[in-house]
This record gives C-alpha cells, structure tokens and sequence, in this order.
C-alpha cells in the first residue's frame, strides 16, 4: 500500500482526494437539498418529516452518514493542509497582484470560501443534526420542520445561512467543474457543457438552500 | 600551408564517408568511461552532440551562458530542416541536396563535407521524429514538407514557424536524459573565457560562473566548441542578444585558425530599425515573400503613405529586375536590391530604410479565388477582402500577429515594411573532416565552424548542419583522436597550463573593470556594428573597408580606455559579460575587414562594388578565389593567411543567374 | 513614433540571493512608444551606467519571444499587461504616459532570486531530467515516416511542446505551481506513440520531481493558462492527471 500513500500524498494526490470528497458532497448536497425543497410544497412539513423519518432510521442512509462525515472530515483536513502548503510556496509575496487580469476571485479564494463554509456547517450541524441525532427532544409534535421554523426567526441566523450559502455557491461554482478536471475529465467536446452545468447546479443549490431560512423568517410558507 | 590539412578520406565521393566511417579507430567501453570532454554550446550542435556522446559511454561536460541550455540560440531559427528524404518523390537525392548545397554557397565550400552532410540528413529526420519532435504531418500521418529557396524540390521539413525551437527541444531532452542518468555534467551561465591547451593539444577550458563571477578550470580529453554565430558583431541582427565570437576568438588565440570570417548571410525580410533604441532586429520568415509583392514608389522621397500612391506609380523592383524568379530570387540577391533602391533616396516609413512587403494582392487573389470555389455571382469587395484575409491569416497568421506586435501596424490593412538584416555567418572555426580546428583536440560544430555553405547558405541548411555535426559526425569523427588518447590519464588542474590561462583571464577582467571610463559597453558596440554594417555589410569595396580597418583600431584603443563597467567582479554582472564579448567583436570585426579585403571578388555574401557585372550582379573569380582563406593570429591586428584550395571533382562550376 | 512617454518605475533591486531586497522607484522620460519593455530598460540601465549606479539585472536573449528567458512580473503580471506575448514582446504603447509601473522577478519557492529581476529556473531542467524525454539513442531510430500519426494528435502535441520553459504559469499561480510547464511535457510525449510506451513511468517520474523542487499544488485557477505566452492548455494538466493516477494504480 505504500504506492496508494504516496500517491495520495504527491501534489496530484492530495487533488484527487479533493476532488472525490467534494463530488461526493455535492451528491449529497443534490439529495439534502432535495428533500429540503418539499417545505416548499407548503404542505405544513408532511412530506419533509416524512423523508427526514425515513433518513433516520434507513440503515444504509445512516451508514452513508457516517461515509459522509468521513468524507466531509477528509474534505476539510486536506482542503486546509493544502491551503496552507499552498501559501509557503511564495515566501515573498508580490506588492503588486492583478489576479482579476487572470482568474475569477472565487477560484481563488477556495480556502476562505471553504473555511467560510466550515463555520457555517458548525452553527448548522449544531441547529438541526444535533437536534435530531444527539437529544430526545424530537417527538412527534416537535418535529424537524418545527424545529426549523424556531431556528429561522432569528434575523442573525438567517443572515449567517444566508452568508453560508453563498459561501457555498461560489465555492461549487468553481470546485464544480475543477473537480472534473482534477479527476482529468477534460474534453473539449464536453468540458462547456460540464461547466454550465456546474454553475447551473451551484447557484440554484445554494438559491434553493438560502431561500429556506428566508421563506420560514418572512412566514412565506407555514 | 603544411598546417592545413583536410584529412578528407581517400575513394570516390559517394563512398568516402561510408568507408571512412567503418575503419576510423574505435574506443572499447571501459575506455570511454575514462574519457573526458569539454562541450561548450548546448545549441543544436552541442546538445546532439553532447547526448550522443554520452550515451557512447564518455564523461561529458556541458556549458551554457544561458540559464538553461533549452535556451540555446537554435530556438529561434523558425522556416525548416533540409532533408534528401525524397518523400514528396519529386526526384530528391542525396546527391541533389548535396549539389544544391554547392551551388546555393556560391561554389566556395568543400565537396566532400557537403556530400557527407547530404547523405546524414535522412537520419537526423529518423532521429528527431523517434524523440517526439511533432513535425508537422499530413492528413494521413505521414510528415509534411515544404520548399525552401534555391531549390526545387520539397524536402524542408517543418513543425509550424517553430521548427529550431522544436528541435532544440528534442536535443535538449536527450541531453537532459544523460544528465538525470549522471553522465552529463551541466554548467548553466556558465561563460567559457579560454580554451587550455597542454604540449600543444587542447585539455580544458577556463570558465566563469556568471552568478558568483568564480573562474573553474575544467580539464577534457577534448574540447567541442558548440558556440553558434558571430552575427552580433553587427550590433544589429537576428542573433540572440548574447550570441558572440568569445569561445572562437579565445580558441583562435590559442592557434585556432579561422576561416571565411567575411561570408556573412545578409536576410532580406526583417522588420526595420524604429529608432536608436533598437536592440534587434526580427526575422520574417522567409516564406512571407512566396506570395507578398515587394515595391518602393517611383517617386523619390516619396512622403505619401503607401496606401495612397497609385499602382502606376509603384515600382516593383524584383520583378522587373529578375522577371524569372521575380520575389523568389535568393537571399543575397533580395537583400542587395532593397539597399540599392534605398541608398538611391527610393526608401519607405520614416527612417527613408525600409521596403514594402504587400499582400494588398494576395488577399484579392486568395478572396476571388475562395469566391470561385464557393460559386459566388457578384462577390462585393468587402466579401472578397474578407475571405481573402482569412486565407492568408492561416497561412502566415502568426507572422503579421508578430509584425503587428513589434510596429504596431496591422499588415492586413497596410503593407508591411522590411528591410534586410545580419542574419548568419558562414565563416567560422577552420575544421577539417572530422571537425578538428588547426588545435590538436580541439573540435568546433555547427555555426561556429566554418561550415559547409561556402559563401552563402540555403535556407533551412543550419540545423540540418548542426545536427548531423553532433549526432552523426562527431560521435564517429572524435575516435580518430580519442583512441589515441587512452592512455592519458585525467590530468590535474593544477597543472602550470591551467593555472597560467586562469591568471591571464583573471587579470584580463580586473584591467575591463579597471578602466573606470566614461562609456558604457553598447555606447562601442552600436559604433562597432556601424562600421561593420556601412562598410563590412551588403557591399564592401577596398577604399570603404581600408577606412574601417583603420577606424575599428582606432575604436579598440578608445574601448580599452573608456569603457565604463559598474558592479562587481564577484557577482553577476551582465555588463562585465557583455564587455568582454565586445572586446573580442572589435577584433574579429578587423579580421572580417581584413579578409574581405583579400578576397578580390564577389561571392555569396560577400559583395565587393569592384567587381560586379555591368546589370550589378556578383562576379566570381574562380581562377584567383577558389579556395577557403583560414587566418592565423600572429598578434594584434596581424593574422597569416592560408589558403585551402577548393578542388571540384564532381561539381562544374557554373555562374549562378536568376534572370 | 506615436510620442514619447514619461514613466515612474518601482524596480525591485537585490544584491544577490543572500541579502534582503527593496523597491526603488526610478523616473524615465522621452520613452518612445515603438520600443520594447526590455529596451526601455536598456534606456534606464544606460543612464544608470552612466550616473555610476549598477543597472537593473535582468534575464532575456533572444528577444523575440521564444527562447523563454525574460521574466518581469509587470504591475501584477507575469510578462505584463498584454496575453500571449513574453516580456521582451511587449511594447512601450501598451502603457499610458505618467504611468507608475511596478516590476518584480517571478516569486516562488522553486526560483530563488539570484540578483534583481533575474531567478533561478533551474528546478524545470532537473524536472524534464526526471522523464521529459524519450529514451531513444542515437542511431536507435527507425524510418520516420513508418510511423504514421494522426494529424491531429500531432498537432496537439506539437500545441503542447510550444511552451518555452519561461515559468510564467509558475509566477501567476497563487501556489507558485508549476503544473501546466510539467503536463505540458507529459502530454506533448503521451500524445505520440514514440513516447507512450514511457507516459506512466514519465509521469510518475516528473510529478514527483515537481513536488520535491517545492512548486505548489494545482487550485485549477486557471491564472496559468491566461498568462502563458505560448497559449498552452489546461487540458494538458488533466491528461497529465489522467497519466499520473493510471499509472500509479494500474502499474505492478
Ligand atoms: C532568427 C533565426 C532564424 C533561423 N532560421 C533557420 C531555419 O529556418 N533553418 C535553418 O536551417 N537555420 C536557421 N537559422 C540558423 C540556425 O538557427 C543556427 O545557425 C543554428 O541553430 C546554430 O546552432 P548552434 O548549435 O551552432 O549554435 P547556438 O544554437 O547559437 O548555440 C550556441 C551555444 O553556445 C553557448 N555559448 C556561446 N558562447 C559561449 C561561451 N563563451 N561560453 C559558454 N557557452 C557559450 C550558448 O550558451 C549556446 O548554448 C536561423 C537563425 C536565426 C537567428
Ligand atoms: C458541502 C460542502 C462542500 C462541498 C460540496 C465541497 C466541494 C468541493 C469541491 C467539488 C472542490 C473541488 C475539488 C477540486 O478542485 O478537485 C472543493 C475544493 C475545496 N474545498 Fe470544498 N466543499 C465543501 C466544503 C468544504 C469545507 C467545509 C472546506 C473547509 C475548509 C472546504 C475546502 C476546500 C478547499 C480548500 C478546496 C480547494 C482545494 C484546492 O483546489 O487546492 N470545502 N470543494
Ligand atoms: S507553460 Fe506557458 S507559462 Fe509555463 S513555462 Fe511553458 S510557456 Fe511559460
Ligand atoms: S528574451 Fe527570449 S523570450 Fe523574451
């Protein structure tokens, strides 16, 4: 196994794990986000409660679960050590940088964005899957779709998610199709399309996800 | 004339190399690994030969100025490779490429290396293709070829406008293949400074590190100068701008004779000077004149823009001078046109020194041409415009985008301005057969020998030349020596010799730096490169070039008390670097004088106004100047002439007429 | 011959690669819009010659574009503010008059500076002595016309051995990574059949090469394909990815 360590380890490797984990998470994003969409059936949470109830208690999805955790630990270990490898190798910075003359800032600043990420993931995992795994206090009458309703009429939370989203929207609008890229899927015929779809997928991931909080603070849905 | 032997092989032309090849001595293995040797130029010639050499199994060492040897001058060479590949089957041979070779340098090179050069060249295109140089190729994947000047059939080889770039690259990747594997020893900014010659044969060389401005000694078996041409004596050229004379001068100090210095290849379609400063000057290729139209207007002093000056009143030199090759004459003879309508008050653009190229033609041709083959009634001239300027965008594309780049004018839309300009020296290191100078041990390749192009060289000749020097020539050549040096073991530098050549480099150093003037480096070489050009350049007569004698002596002495070097010894100092070079361009710039002064004739790149025919053409003189005129320095400003006699056994000799 | 320009440049000036170094800022006047950056330089260093003061070290040569060696970092750019064109390339109309332009050698832990302007890309020759090559003897090669190879294939090749090792992509890379010079090797040899039979072991080889000279990791940014002169491709990062992970999962 010493050839997959070092592998891994060499600068491409690092970008594969990179880029397995975040397509990884962006297909659970495609499910989350999913079923979060059903709040807005307006159906007072039926659907939702009813998948969130499935989630709970399917044992693949909860052995995915902690697949995804592992994945999102591994995103973030190796997102930050690359960051910070990255960074040492121009000891001396530049007095003058042009970086929009080259590449989009987002593309650039996937640490932060990722780190951004982080904090938001910290508050949002502590709101719900908290709640939902780690007390008892989830009962029939209280269910997660109430719970959300509680949470959301904060105007400090609904900003922070808000925030959170488009932190998370740039950060698949470039990891999107970089991922492709990293796993070596560039091919003139297809890359555009890979492209517009990537952005297609991001900005209504993240619309979708920041129009929730927004949806419960204005009362837009019951 | 003892001194100058050939050492061409005994056995009729076509056979010579073949059977000199199989009995000149070999060097077993074991003993290679013994062996050492000294490469200078990591170019076309020094990184094939390098590689070579070290997968034959001896000790190399390589040394470049640049930062990398990738960098070498032959990357800019952009037209072509000549091969007798015959795969266009339009009657190519050896036996052509090797007569075309003769008679495109003006009958004034040696039969036998010439042949030799012809009968390698197939193997260099194996060769290059094997290491994954991307030639350009057909549909059906087999390799593309183009025609070049002075020929008539296609045998050039190509990889776009890029093809000396490529095939550096492919040099360089088996040079650095030996060095990964530990045979290869790479010296980067690394300046050869002198050659150490021991009981008369050639040991090593001294070098300076340009970073730190420490000077090595380095001893070799032999020593290979790879060091390409002495254009940059001009100031002005195609050269890269740390191309120089240095290793060359250095070596013909130490008895090295050189040959030929004042056949020097003039090009006639290079972007013309701006202004004073200009620090070189750009090639176009040669290919641009296949379909441009080059005229000045009939009206001297013309100040309209070319535009607007009307057909009439244009006058398409080439074409009404020479109606059979027209804009395709070759190069010598397109570069003396330009000057001679220039110099009589006919010249373009601001500096009254240029000529215009024109594709305003062209694109009309190629547009009605496209309209026909897209059945359009009636085009409008706009459409006709359109489709012709697409036609030649993928023709010449990257061209008119350099043009544009460097004058800031759009050639679609107004014709471009030429001029001609140094571009190549056919003179060099005298070598015989087996690239050996006059120093026992101390070989020259490529450019910087005397070559085999006589007075003028074909277009896409050198890097045929200087891969067959250093992947087919030497690797075999080397032998005749090397077998006898096996029982010589490495010497020590610190012998008397080496020591004795640093101390001598050292102070020549300290007394540059010591001088503490009022002129900085290029303030002599823009001078320098001015007497050569006005008098040394596309024509050259005996009062103009007596004159300049005098004037180059009388710039030496300024130079060596004016001449003002900041920085430090001990550090990189491009000014030092450049300071020395210039010293030894002034007096190579007075041999070059020198030798065109002797040669009473005109020839290839050598125009003596004297003798020309009564329309202006070059006249030969075959009976007096057939032969290679090799100088030795005596001492400053004194060189002995030796002349190697030109014999033609299976060439007739011909006036070359282009009417 | 548009006019004359006057310029403020702030030049970074160092000694040599043992001491620290600063800007300095420098007045030029009566530049000519028809000169190249480099010979405005050659303007500059002239005077300073001339004043006594050691003149800006800078590398370059052949000055048109392909031997690679000219390096400036110009206001924020690698080779300044024009695509597709190298330092020596670029023209003196390209800027304004009154214009401060700000000068830097490339920045990366791979190329120290060696004095001014002027690094050390060294690291990029000892990457393509790692497998940037073809390994075929002299002599060894057969008929070049018994290999057919598609067009296609060898003009993309032919697009990828374009590039000339100038270490702009490296410049412009916010991780000073120097993967496109290296896929662009990979690729220009995996691309023809001379040079697939090593592209596992090439790759492996070179990208381990990479690493150890210190360059950074690829954040696909996309800086370095903007930036190169020669217009070379992501794509070839993904091929050489593509040839890196089969290589190092598939070999025994
Ligand atoms: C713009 C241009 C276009 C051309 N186009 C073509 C073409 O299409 N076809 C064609 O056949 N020919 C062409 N030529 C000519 C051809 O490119 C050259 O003649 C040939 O490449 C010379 O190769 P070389 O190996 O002899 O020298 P170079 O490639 O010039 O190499 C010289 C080497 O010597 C080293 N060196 C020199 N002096 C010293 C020293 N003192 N100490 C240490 N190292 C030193 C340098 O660092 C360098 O590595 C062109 C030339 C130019 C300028
Ligand atoms: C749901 C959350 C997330 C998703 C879907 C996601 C997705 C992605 C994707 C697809 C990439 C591109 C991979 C590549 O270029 O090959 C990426 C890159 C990156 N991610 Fe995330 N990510 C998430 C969360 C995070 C978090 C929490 C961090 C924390 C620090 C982070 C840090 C990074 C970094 C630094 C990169 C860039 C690596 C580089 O290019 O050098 N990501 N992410
Ligand atoms: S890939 Fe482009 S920028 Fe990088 S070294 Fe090559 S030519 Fe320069
Ligand atoms: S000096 Fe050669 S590329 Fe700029």
């Amino acid at each position: 196994m010493a050839w997959l360590a070092k592998s891994l380890n060499s600068s491409l490797g690092k970008k594969l794990i990179m880029a397995i984990t975040g397509l990884f998470l962006i297909s659970f994003l495609l499910v989350h986000c999913g079923l979060n969409a059903t709040i807005f059936l307006n159906d007072g949470g039926a659907a939702f409660n009813e998948g969130a109830e499935f989630m709970a208690h399917n044992p693949i999805i909860r052995t995915m679960e902690i697949v995804l955790f592992g994945g999102l630990l591994l995103h973030i270990f190796d997102g930050l050590r690359l960051w910070l490898a990255n960074k040492k190798k121009r000891p001396v910075a530049y007095a003058v940088v042009d970086g929009a003359a080259n590449s989009k800032w987002y593309s650039r600043s996937m640490g932060l964005l990722g780190t951004l990420l982080l904090i938001f993931l910290i508050v949002h995992l502590r709101h719900f899957w908290y709640f939902s795994r780690l007390t008892n206090d989830l009962t029939e009458t209280h269910t997660l779709y109430n719970e959300m309703q509680i949470v959301f009429q904060s105007p400090i939370v609904v900003l922070i998610y808000v925030l959170g989203c488009i932190s998370l929207g740039y950060h698949l609008l470039h990891g999107f199709q970089s991922a492709f890229q990293t796993m070596g899927w560039n091919h003139p015929k297809y890359t555009p399309t890979i492209k517009t779809i990537g952005a297609i997928y991001s900005i209504i991931i993240a619309a979708l996800f920041a129009a929730m909080p927004i949806a419960f603070y204005f009362n837009l849905i019951q | 004339m003892t001194k100058l032997d050939a050492k061409i092989p005994e056995g009729s032309l076509a056979e010579k190399w073949t059977k000199y090849r199989s009995s000149v001595p070999l060097v077993n293995p074991a003993n290679k690994r013994s062996l050492e040797i000294v490469i200078v130029g990591s170019g076309l010639a020094g990184a094939s030969a390098a590689a070579s050499l070290a997968e034959l199994g001896y000790k190399v060492k390589v040394f470049c100025f640049q930062d990398s040897p990738r960098r070498a001058h032959s990357i800019a060479a952009q037209g072509g490779i000549n091969a007798a590949k015959n795969y266009q089957n339009d009657g190519d041979s050896i036996y052509r490429l090797f007569y075309d070779t003769i008679k495109g340098g003006d009958y004034r090179s040696r039969e036998a290396n010439v042949h030799r050069l012809a009968e390698v060249s197939g193997s260099i295109i194996d060769q290059c293709v094997a290491q994954g140089v991307p030639f350009a190729r057909e549909y059906g994947g087999l390799l593309s070829n183009r025609s070049f000047g002075g020929t008539q059939v296609q045998r050039t080889f190509y990889a776009a406008g890029q093809t000396g770039q490529q095939l550096l690259l492919g040099a360089y990747s088996s040079l650095q293949r030996q060095v990964g594997m530990g045979n290869v020893k790479m010296y980067t900014r690394h300046e050869m400074l002198d050659v150490v010659t021991i009981d008369g044969k050639a040991r090593g060389i001294i070098a300076r590190d340009s970073v730190t401005g420490a000077l090595e000694r380095h001893f070799g078996h032999a020593v290979l100068l790879c060091t390409g041409g002495y254009g940059n004596v001009f100031y002005l050229s195609t050269n890269a701008m740390g191309s120089n004379v240095t290793a060359a001068w250095k070596a013909h100090k130490k008895g090295a004779f050189i040959a030929n210095p004042c056949y020097t290849q003039i090009h006639p379609t290079c972007i013309p000077v701006s202004g004073d400063h200009q620090s070189k000057l750009t090639l176009m290729s040669e290919s641009l004149r296949n379909d441009g139209r080059i005229w000045v207007p009939k009206k001297e002093n013309d100040t309209r823009k070319a535009n607007e000056i009307p057909e009439e009143e244009r006058d398409y030199y080439l074409e009404r001078r020479y109606p059979a090759f027209g804009n395709l004459v070759p190069r010598d003879i397109a570069s003396r046109a330009a000057k001679e309508r220039c110099d009589a008050g006919f010249g373009v653009g601001a500096s009254k020194m240029a000529v215009y190229l024109d594709y305003a033609a062209a694109i009309i041709r190629y547009g009605q041409g496209e309209a026909n083959k897209h059945n359009m009634q009636n085009p409008s001239y706009e459409e006709i415009q359109a489709m012709g300027k697409a036609v030649v965008k993928e023709k010449y594309g990257n061209l008119f985008d350099m043009y544009k780049q460097i004058t800031g004018e759009d050639p679609y839309e107004v014709p471009m301005r030429i001029y001609p300009a140094v571009h190549y020296t056919m003179g060099g290191l005298w070598v015989d057969y087996n690239l050996m100078t006059t120093v026992p041990g101390l070989y020259a390749l490529g450019e910087a020998n005397f070559s085999d192009h006589g007075a003028n060289r074909l277009g896409a000749s050198a890097l045929m030349q200087g891969l067959a020097d250093g992947y087919f020539v030497i690797p075999y050549t080397i032998g005749a020596y090397l077998a006898s040096e096996i029982r010589t073991p490495a010497m020590s530098t610190d012998s008397a010799p080496f020591v004795a050549a640093e101390k001598e480099v050292r102070e020549r150093l300290e007394t540059l730096m010591n001088i503490k003037g009022n002129k900085p480096v290029d303030y002599f070489h823009k001078r320098l490169g001015k007497i050569m050009w006005d008098e040394c350049g596309m024509a050259r007569s005996e009062k103009g070039l007596k004159a300049s004698i005098k004037e180059i002596q009388a710039l030496q002495k300024e130079f060596w008390s004016d001449v003002k070097i900041p920085g430090e010894i001990d550090n990189l100092n491009p000014e030092l670097e450049k300071a020395g070079r210039v010293a030894d361009f002034l007096e190579l710039g007075e041999l070059m004088c020198i030798d065109a002064l002797d040669r009473n004739e005109s020839c290839g790149g050598h125009f003596r106004t004297e003798y020309q025919t009564e329309d202006g053409e070059a006249l030969r003189d075959d009976k007096n100047y057939a032969y290679v005129a090799a100088w030795e320095y005596e001492k400053q400003s004194t060189f002995k002439l030796h002349k190697e006699e030109l014999k033609y056994e299976n060439i007739k000799i011909a006036q070359r007429s282009y009417k | 011959m548009e006019g004359n320009l006057n310029l403020t440049l702030k030049i970074w000036r160092q000694k040599n690669a043992r001491v620290a170094g600063k800007f300095e800022t420098y007045q030029v006047s009566g530049i000519s819009t028809d000169m190249s950056f480099l010979e405005m330089i050659d303007v500059l260093n002239n005077r300073l010659i001339e004043e006594g003061d050691d003149p800006v070290a800078f590398d370059h040569d052949c000055r048109e574009g392909i031997c690679g060696m000219c390096s400036m970092y110009i206001n924020g750019r690698p080779h300044g503010p024009n695509r597709g064109v190298t330092t020596c390339q670029l023209h003196m109309r390209s800027f304004k008059d009154g214009q401060t332009i700000t000068v830097e050698p490339w920045r990366s832990s791979a190329f120290p500076v060696i004095k001014d302007l002027v690094v050390n890309r060294s690291a990029f020759d000892r990457i393509i002595a790692a497998g940037g090559f073809v390994s075929v003897n002299t002599g060894n090669a057969q008929d070049a016309n018994s290999l057919p190879i598609p067009k296609e294939n060898a003009d993309q090749a032919f697009a990828a051995a374009a590039c000339i090792g100038c270490g702009a992509c490296v410049a412009a890379c916010k991780n000073a990574s120097a993967m496109l010079f290296t896929s662009a090797k990979i690729s220009q040899l995996a691309l023809l059949p001379q040079g697939q039979v090593e592209a596992g072991k090439r790759a492996e080889a070179m990208v381990a090469q990479m690493d150890e000279e210190g360059f950074g990791a690829c954040s696909n940014t996309g800086a370095c394909e903007a930036e190169c002169p020669k217009g070379i491709s992501l794509e070839n990062i993904a091929r050489m990815n593509r040839e890196y992970f089969s290589s190092t999962f598939s070999s025994k």
